[in-house]
């Protein structure tokens, strides 16, 4: 028991693990900010998983065949808006069902990764190594005790992440636009009496949301190791639209719950390098469930408290 | 010619002529001529189904004419769309309040027409503009409330504000008073009479006579997409514009007996029941009801009455206190063993509660039964009976049409309603729960549903009417008890109480205080 308590107090007093948190919360960041455009406008978008996905794979491709990590984000982006464009022309355009076309979406994502992935660098698996983007070094605050630890060697997509946070939250809240998305995720009928364009003002936060999971997405690919895997969004699309929906749909409160759950992941990674803890591998895997767990328990617990916009999902058909 | 005629026109705010308007099936405007003069208030009254809201939707531009002219001022215009209307300085406020809940009163306001400092929304500036905007016409509101926080009157002084604020000199309210209580009604004359002496021009379309009589400077009747009178409100009675609504003599309150009232069949004791947030909504509810006598529930929407209900019909769980009926506690029991001890219910919401609207009528006709040895032989539905069973319903209740294979959701609000009643009869109930059983229907079946109602009285059956309006509570209920927040105010009979007293009750006020300030 004593062990335990040791490793956990070792985890905590570690900056690697406070790094990690900001890591680990990164991708998640992103892409719930992308969650809240789409859903504040009332398109619910569960295809972030695969918009995550196709960004990192952009982001390796770009990089791989420029040479340069920076195109590769912007091919990342670039495949992600085209992705939520499909989806916003099914769910806006057609007034199809929002959760039908993200699953097929999310399919669809895997499918041209996975083959893509074998098409381009000739095995299933992962990519070749890439050109990451560039750490940022902040000279002598690396040798600032602690905190210069944490802060030194991120990625320039950590600080992109939380500027957005800050931008959306302007956006959403004080200007004319945003008044124009709640408006409309709530009571579509009502702008549209009022003149303003409800299709055009959806194809905004649809798109808007393709921008940022595919940020998220290409930070996982080309934010530090510079490779794809297969399949390596890995669930953070849903972590981040559990992260949205307990952050009650606001850029801060999904950032918040992002933070928990990276802060969890990091936990567990760092928990199990503690070799006074002896753990067989197997039990890896056991640890492995804490992050999911605690969205089990936050949402059960939190989610009773936060409310969607009301026409969050509902196709606004003219008549 | 045309130039006289815009000549004749040029005393009329608005001008609507010859409008046709064809939805599939239907005739919804048949060459509908409106003559608005500039600076009155103009009711256009007629049934569910008569077209007036087609006809203002035309000229707010929600929907195209198929053909005809409208002329604003005296000038001939396209209205293509509501952009188009609010350029000619029209505005409408809905039937349904058009408002974002979340939104505070500020930004619904101003959405669409937001002042801004480059991309910022000027909060300030919004706000200023609609203090001098309320200030002007008295219609005091607080700007940074969120809207699903207001009550609806006050709600509906901010679509009004929304209207003025894009410019609005006409001004069209689709049955404004249809949510309100008889002070909020008041109140919104008030408001209209205010904004008339400030040159505003208002088509106002509702199918209460006595709020046509009330506020009105003329009338434009419509039945069955066309226009059966136009008269001047000083000239005409209400029984006159019900013919004319209605192509015949109708009873604008039903008559009924005495009441023979017998041994009580429901009583429901301190009742506590919470609504879906978990907040307390029924509180400490006592009442009673006995055979062959109809009380009735007057209240503003949202007080508890839903609550009470599904308590009352075992759709909601009961958090404290008891439901006695016949004698027996059944406060746990099931919906289905209610039913079976003779409790039927009509739902307010005849869409959701009522019906299947997916399902034929025959088997509408028979939910809930549809395990009684009448219709089911162990596991197969007796289909014969069945339709033999729903065609005598049809038939005695004159459901139109009398088709048992249209689906629920292809009938008319008013025999979806006959449907629900007729089901609910067969049962043979001694007790029946009525909640709003004439909501959105028209003159002719509202007289069908309370005669039926009282017929039940009639034979001994306790009735409990829940309803938000009041014309209704008054010419049904033998007894009234006012709920608000919850509880009762008081109990009153029709006879020796007035609309006023019930409307301060539904606003809050308890009758002893009432009573005790009078004396």
């Amino acid at each position: 028991m004593n062990a335990w308590i040791q490793a956990i107090i070792n985890v905590f007093i570690n900056p690697i693990f406070y790094k990690s948190t900001l890591n680990q919360s990164t991708p998640l960041i992103l892409a719930a900010l992308g969650g809240v455009y789409s859903e504040t406008t009332g398109v619910v978008n569960i295809a972030l998983e695969g918009i995550m996905l196709i960004g990192a794979f952009g982001g390796v491709v770009g990089s791989y065949f420029t040479g340069n990590p920076w195109y590769g984000l912007a091919l990342g982006v670039l495949l992600g808006v085209a992705m939520a464009a499909l989806h916003a022309w099914a769910s806006i355009r057609y007034a199809g069902d929002q959760i039908i076309s993200g699953a097929a979406l999310i399919l669809l994502a895997q499918g041209i990764t996975g083959f893509s992935l074998v098409e381009l660098f000739g095995k299933p698996g992962s990519t070749d190594l890439v050109r990451s983007i560039p750490l940022v070094n902040l000279g002598s605050f690396e040798n600032v005790p602690f905190f210069g630890k944490i802060f030194n060697s991120l990625s320039p997509l950590v600080y992109i992440a939380f500027a957005s946070v800050a931008f959306s939250w302007f956006l959403i809240y004080k200007t004319r636009l945003g008044l124009r998305m709640r408006s409309v995720g709530n009571n579509p009928e009502a702008a549209d009496t009022l003149g303003v364009n409800v299709y055009n003002v959806r194809y905004f936060g649809v798109l808007m949301s393709g921008v940022f999971a595919s940020l998220g997405g290409a930070f996982l690919s080309i934010g530090e190791l510079g490779q794809f895997t297969e399949n390596m969004s890995n669930g953070r699309g849903f972590i981040a639209l559990a992260a949205m929906i307990i952050g009650n749909w606001s850029p801060t409160g999904a950032m918040w719950a992002s933070i928990l759950f990276g802060a969890a992941s990091a936990f567990n990674d760092q928990l199990q390098s503690q070799g006074i803890l002896h753990l067989a591998t197997n039990t890896q895997y056991l640890f492995g469930m804490i992050p999911y767990i605690i969205t089990l328990i936050v949402v059960g617990g939190l989610v009773g408290k936060s409310r969607a916009p009301s026409s969050d999902g509902i196709p606004y058909i003219k008549d | 010619m045309d130039k006289a005629n815009k000549k004749d026109y040029s005393k009329y705010a608005v001008v609507m002529e010859k409008i046709v308007k064809r939805f599939p099936g239907v005739l919804a405007n048949d060459h509908v001529d409106l003559f608005v003069e500039r600076g009155e208030i103009h009711a256009i009254v007629g049934e569910n189904g008569a077209g007036k809201t087609t006809l203002m939707n035309q000229l707010y531009g929600l929907i195209n004419s198929d053909s005809g002219k409208i002329y604003i001022n005296g000038a001939e215009i396209k209205i293509r769309n509501p952009n188009d209307a609010i350029n000619a300085k029209i505005g409408m406020v809905h039937q349904h309040f058009m408002l974002v809940d979340r939104l505070s009163v500020v930004e619904n306001i101003v959405l669409g027409m937001e002042p801004v400092y480059g991309p910022f929304f000027a909060r300030d500036k919004a706000r200023k503009q609609i203090n001098e905007l309320s200030k002007r016409f008295g219609l005091f509101v607080e700007p940074d409330a969120i809207i699903e926080d207001l009550p609806v009157g006050i709600q509906q002084r901010v679509e009004i504000i929304k209207v003025l604020y894009r410019g609005a000199e006409i001004l069209i309210l689709d049955e404004p008073t249809a949510v309100l209580t008889p002070q909020e009604t008041e109140e919104l004359f008030e408001i209209l009479r205010a904004l008339k002496s400030q040159g505003k021009t208002i088509i106002f379309i509702t199918h209460k006579l006595h709020e046509v009589m009330a506020i009105t400077n003329s009338v434009t009747v419509m039945r069955l997409g066309k226009v059966t009178g136009v008269v001047k409100t000083v000239d005409t009675n209400p029984r006159e514009l019900a013919r004319m609504m209605v192509g015949r003599d109708v009873l604008l309150r039903v008559e009924k007996g005495e009441a023979k009232v017998g041994k009580e069949i429901l009583r429901v004791e301190d009742l506590h029941v919470n609504e879906n947030r978990g907040l307390e909504a029924v509180r400490g509810l006592t009442l009673s009801v006995k055979r062959g006598e109809i009380v009735g529930i007057a209240g503003v929407a949202g007080n508890g009455q839903t609550e009470l209900v599904e308590a009352i019909t075992g759709l909601r769980k009961v958090e404290e206190g008891h439901v006695i009926f016949k004698g027996v506690d059944i406060t746990n029991f099931s919906p289905k063993k209610r039913r079976d001890m003779g409790m039927g219910h009509i739902p307010e919401d005849r869409l959701k509660h009522g019906l299947v609207t997916a399902f034929p009528l025959y088997y509408n006709f028979i939910l809930g039964k549809h395990d009684d040895p009448q219709f089911c032989d162990g596991e197969f539905l007796k289909m014969p009976d069945i339709k033999r069973f729903s065609d005598e319903l049809v038939k005695r209740f004159d459901v139109r049409p009398p088709l048992i294979n249209l689906l629920g959701a292809n009938l008319s609000g008013g025999n979806q309603q006959k449907v629900i009643v007729a089901r609910e009869i067969s049962f043979g109930p001694d007790f029946m729960v009525v909640s709003q059983p004439t909501r959105g229907l028209d003159i002719g079946a509202i007289e069908f549903i309370h005669k039926t109602i009282i017929s039940m009285r009639d034979k001994g059956v306790g009735v409990l009417l829940i309803s938000m309006e009041l014309e209704e509570i008054f010419s049904l209920s033998d007894r009234i008890l006012v709920m608000y927040e919850g509880q009762i105010m008081g109990e009153v009979t029709p006879q020796e109480t007035t609309t006023e007293e019930v409307g301060l009750m539904m606003a809050g006020h308890r009758l002893e205080d009432l009573r005790t300030q009078e004396a």
